[in-house]
């Protein structure tokens, strides 16, 4: 492949010269250069850094251990948390729990996003559109606010304070197994995370063509023969695939666990790695943070290999024709009715009850004399919840709102714009090795669980490094750590959409002498600038419920909705923390229904959080 | 109107080796057709021509100027060549209009408005597209989307007009309009055209030359008229021509200044053997070698089919008779050999009826059995 041997005289200057000029004529070159020294360095370096700590002395070592010596190689802390005295109640149980948690999650939400897939793609069931939508809503919430309103509703006298919904109208006091850990946990993250597999089954269940169900049913097969040897096999990918990564995802989750499972000392890993962080374990919560990505990554590689190995049955299939819907028959009413009670329960019982309680005076007492506006527009009185004024009042809200709206625009634009420009990169240089190391660099945040990932900033940016200057306390590292959390699913966007932009049309501009900048801002971006708006308004969405993420590195000044929502919890200010979240689902609905109005949004695109 | 010189260019996609050792000289004011099936790198050669690949070695210039430099790793912008290019996909940016795509170029040229208007209205108005100015692309059939295209190419008059395989998204009808429509404008333009296709009646009837390739490899570049009577090997002559040339295996000796030929259609003897030999080195060698095996190429509209016995007629037997309006196509079977036979006019035969046909032996062309190399060539 060597071009014949430089036999001219001056070649070599010749050649250097040529390639820095042509170098800088096509910013190419420097945009993947660029692209892959930022990636690095916000992604590899981090990780690196958590992994070289677990491994090294660390100077209040000297306390635990006399032989320590800081900065030195050691095993110690590993073989601590894996065998030590604190092992068991710091990462084995856990670590137990966790695991129970995602693989119950995993498996109810597939059987609850399956059912309803098979149900709205493939039978007669009316209002088919009106159900599509309404199955999405819990997604498109904070998984945590069923959580609160759980507590609402189950709250036992263990804890003390006002009782829940259940007490106070019934006089029933559930049990502790009710009302915290493990059943709450697992129950409300399924009601949330079904629509992930929903998603993906019904996505796969449009994708095969009718006419493969109609061979069936000419070769005398029966409507259930049909769904067991013709239909299941053809999904089994998407289905599996759907469990695996909610396991993924629900390992990792913090929100519902910190809720439901702290008051009663219930840890998994990621609230573990939380409480490790507060008390100053650093190095435990950087192993807790490992361990977490080891089996993100695990996960999505047997994923990988699975979806790699099958891949060819999600292709197959004639046209996405629906004429043979199955007549559910008599069942019809019974299910639309069941469904329709499963969204009562899950999505709008839920709401209510925290949008009912922002209006309740006193915790647990509901007579019409408890109603009062003051949780939303009442002035400080001394007398409720420390003079904690209603939150339109109350300029910390009005802050953390400002602070939301800053963010979550900035993280947004920012992550989907990088993500178009990654995106192109990728789409132009898939033959090369640069676009190919791209395209996996910016997909490895997804590996790296929300909280983990927190906890690694909040290391790495609370000094100063190089040229950027100690970010912690700074709506910036929000910014930072939002639009690095969301690339994933930004560059996959971006992508996609740069793939429909074929070369020859920016080739065609080429001839025309337009340069690298006209080409992209006269061709490219007009033509991408569709999937920018979807794109946008997903990743606004996630970021405004973000909760796991940004929890570890909040200040009082650069609180969030979602944070404020959660030190409201935490302090037992029930009726603020529920006012704060109706705030944020009013303002997500808003956003969601504007975009819908405004242009298509394929929601199974944002399989964020 | 320029000359286009490509000497000693290698491509290579990772380690596949496009284009091997190329020499092509387009002259000024030719209209050059690089020909050949899919994936022999006749497409990868007008991208070198227009500068979106680099060649790895070897040298382009074009008018005498250095366009690219493999050695030395140089490449020349492509809006710097005086070069025009019409994608196969036609490239028509879909959020522009009809008048915006054909300003594009002018525009970024910073030509002045007026001017701009002027050059896009006589561009349209030579496609004859002009009303369609305000449209976008997507309200454009196919072979309007085409004009768009090559209005765009030419409004800013470029030395060099290249099209690759610009027919192949038409419908047959429109194909041929668009053929006279391209062939007029390179009269009219004066320009230098490159013109990729794989189809080869496309290559005959536009064409002032012709580029055979054959993977990555130039095979022949000639007039069409020569590229049709004299295929320069075997894998050319079974390329051109529709319907396709007839090969017979024979063996082949030589006599004095004439060579005698067996095969299935019985003993030919072509004289003035050295008169044919236009002095190719592989006609030379081949010559040489004569004596053995070969292989004999014969159009059939070169073998004529006879109702009754003729001397020196080889008696065959018809195989099937196919009447295609103008022309009928016949298959011939004399003994174990098959051959395809083309008649002027509607011809009646009945299955296995009797015939004998006479090879007009001036047209064969002879190629070694082993390489396919042309060892004999036909009186063009």
């Amino acid at each position: 492949m060597s071009p014949a041997k430089p036999a001219r005289r001056g070649l070599w200057l010749e050649r250097i010269k040529n390639v820095t000029l042509s170098t800088l004529s096509n910013p190419y070159h420097v945009i993947s250069i660029v692209s892959i020294v930022v990636l690095l360095y916000l992604i590899i370096v981090p990780l690196g850094e958590i992994v070289s700590t677990t491994l090294h002395w660390q100077p209040k070592d000297i306390r635990v251990s006399p032989s320590a010596i800081p900065g030195a190689f050691t095993l110690y802390h590993w073989i601590n948390m894996f065998t030590g005295s604190v092992a068991r109640a710091m990462l084995w149980e856990p670590l137990l729990n966790s695991m129970l948690v995602a693989l119950c999650v995993s498996a109810l939400s597939l059987l609850l996003g399956g059912l309803m897939a098979w149900v709205v793609t493939r039978t007669d069931i009316p209002a088919r559109k009106f159900l599509s939508f309404m199955i999405l809503v819990p997604y498109m919430l904070p998984s945590w606010y069923k959580a609160l309103a759980w507590i609402t509703v189950f709250k036992n006298d263990r804890i003390g304070g006002y009782p829940g919904f259940l007490q106070a109208i019934f006089g029933i006091n559930p049990p502790d197994w009710l009302s915290y850990g493990f059943l709450p946990i697992v129950l409300t993250l399924s009601v949330h995370y079904y629509a992930f597999a929903y998603l993906l089954i019904s996505s796969a269940l449009s994708s095969i063509g009718g006419d493969l169900e109609e061979m069936g049913e000419i070769a005398g097969a029966s409507r259930f023969q049909i769904l067991r040897r013709i239909t299941f096999p053809l999904v089994l990918p998407a289905v599996l695939s759907s469990f695996i990564l909610t396991f993924s995802r629900a390992i990792g989750t913090f929100g519902v666990p910190a809720f439901l499972g702290l008051k009663t000392n219930y840890y998994t890993i990621s609230t573990m790695l939380y409480s490790s962080v507060r008390s100053r374990r650093t190095v435990q919560a950087y192993i807790l943070s490992i361990v977490l990505i080891a089996i993100a990554v695990f996960t999505v590689w047997i994923n990988q290999r699975m979806i790699g190995k099958r891949k060819s049955y999600t292709t197959i299939g004639g046209k996405g024709t629906r004429s043979n819907l199955v007549r559910l028959g008599k069942a019809r009413t019974p299910i639309f009715v069941m469904i329709l009670i499963f969204m009562i329960v899950a999505v709008l019982f839920p709401v209510g009850i925290l949008v009912f309680q922002t209006f309740m005076l006193k915790d647990g007492i509901y007579s019409l004399s408890n109603l009062t506006l003051h949780y939303w527009i009442g002035a400080s009185n001394p007398q409720i919840f420390e003079g904690e004024a209603g939150i339109f009042r109350n300029p910390a809200i009005w802050t953390s709102l400002l602070n939301t709206l800053k963010l979550v625009l900035l993280a947004s634009l920012i992550a989907t714009f990088l993500g178009l420009i990654l995106g192109y990169v990728i789409s132009r240089g898939r033959k090369r090795a640069s676009g190919r190391l791209i395209e996996q660099l910016s997909f490895m945040p997804y590996l790296i669980p929300s909280i983990a990932f927190g906890a690694i900033y909040l290391s790495m940016f609370s000094q100063r490094r190089l040229f950027i200057p100690a970010l912690y306390g700074t709506l910036a590292l929000l910014v930072l750590i939002s639009v690095v959390k969301y690339l994933p699913f930004s560059t996959r966007a971006g992508t996609s959409s740069m793939m429909q932009i074929g070369s020859e049309l920016e080739e065609a501009a080429m001839i025309e002498g337009a340069s690298f900048s006209k080409r992209f801002s006269r061709i490219v971006m007009p033509l991408a600038g569709k999937g920018f708006m979807s794109g946008f308004i997903l990743i606004f969405i996630s970021a405004m419920k973000e909760l796991d993420l940004i929890v570890l590195l909040m200040t009082p000044s650069t609180s969030t909705l979602a944070a404020m929502t959660y030190s409201y919890a935490e302090s037992g200010f029930h009726q603020f923390s529920d006012a704060v979240i109706t705030l944020i689902v009013i303002i997500i609905m808003a956003v969601y229904l504007l975009a819908a109005k405004l242009g298509k949004v394929d929601m199974s695109k944002g399989l964020g959080g | 109107m320029s000359r286009i010189e490509l000497r000693g260019i290698n491509k290579f996609y990772a380690n596949v080796h496009v284009l091997k050792d190329l020499d092509l000289t387009v002259e000024d004011g030719d209209f050059t057709t690089l020909l050949g099936p899919s994936g022999c790198g006749k497409t990868t050669t007008l991208r070198v021509i227009a500068g979106l690949e680099a060649p790895q070695s070897g040298m382009l210039t074009i008018d005498g100027v250095k366009a690219a430099d493999g050695e030395a790793l140089y490449n020349m912008p492509p809006s710097k060549r005086g070069v025009n290019l019409v994608f196969q996909s036609y490239a028509l940016w879909p959020h522009m209009t009809v008048a915006e795509n054909v300003a594009f170029g002018l525009a970024i040229r910073k030509t002045p408005k007026a001017e701009i208007a002027t050059l896009v209205k006589s561009a349209l108005e030579r496609m004859r597209i002009a009303e369609y100015a305000g449209r976008y692309p997507s309200e454009l059939s196919g072979g309007q989307q085409q004009r768009v295209a090559i209005a765009r190419s030419i409004v800013a008059k470029p030395r060099i007009l290249l099209l690759d395989e610009p027919l192949s998204n038409l419908d047959a009808k429109l194909r041929i309009e668009m053929r006279s429509e391209i062939k007029r404008l390179h009269r009219d333009l004066g320009t230098t055209v490159v013109y990729v296709t794989h189809d080869q009646v496309e290559a005959l009837t536009m064409s002032t030359k012709i580029a055979v390739f054959f993977e990555g490899r130039l095979v022949q570049v000639d007039t069409p008229r020569m590229i049709y009577g004299n295929p320069a090997d075997r894998r050319v002559a079974d390329f051109i021509g529709n319907p396709s040339i007839n090969f017979l295996e024979c063996e082949a000796q030589r006599d004095g200044d004439s060579v005698v030929i067996d095969s299935g259609l019985g003993r030919m003897v072509i004289g003035s053997v050295s008169a044919r030999n236009r002095g190719t080195a592989a006609e030379t060698a081949g010559a040489a070698a004569l004596g053995g095996h070969a292989v004999l190429a014969l159009r059939p509209e070169h073998i004529a089919i006879s109702r009754e016995p003729l001397t020196g007629a080889v008696e065959a037997r018809i195989y099937s008779a196919m009447p295609a309006g103008s022309e009928t196509l016949v298959h011939c079977a004399a003994g174990d050999t098959t051959v395809l036979a083309k008649t002027i006019g509607q011809e009646e035969f009945s299955t296995d009826q009797r015939v004998w046909l006479s090879v007009q032996s001036e047209k064969i062309n002879l190629y070694a059995a082993a390489d396919g190399a042309l060892i004999l060539g036909a009186f063009a």
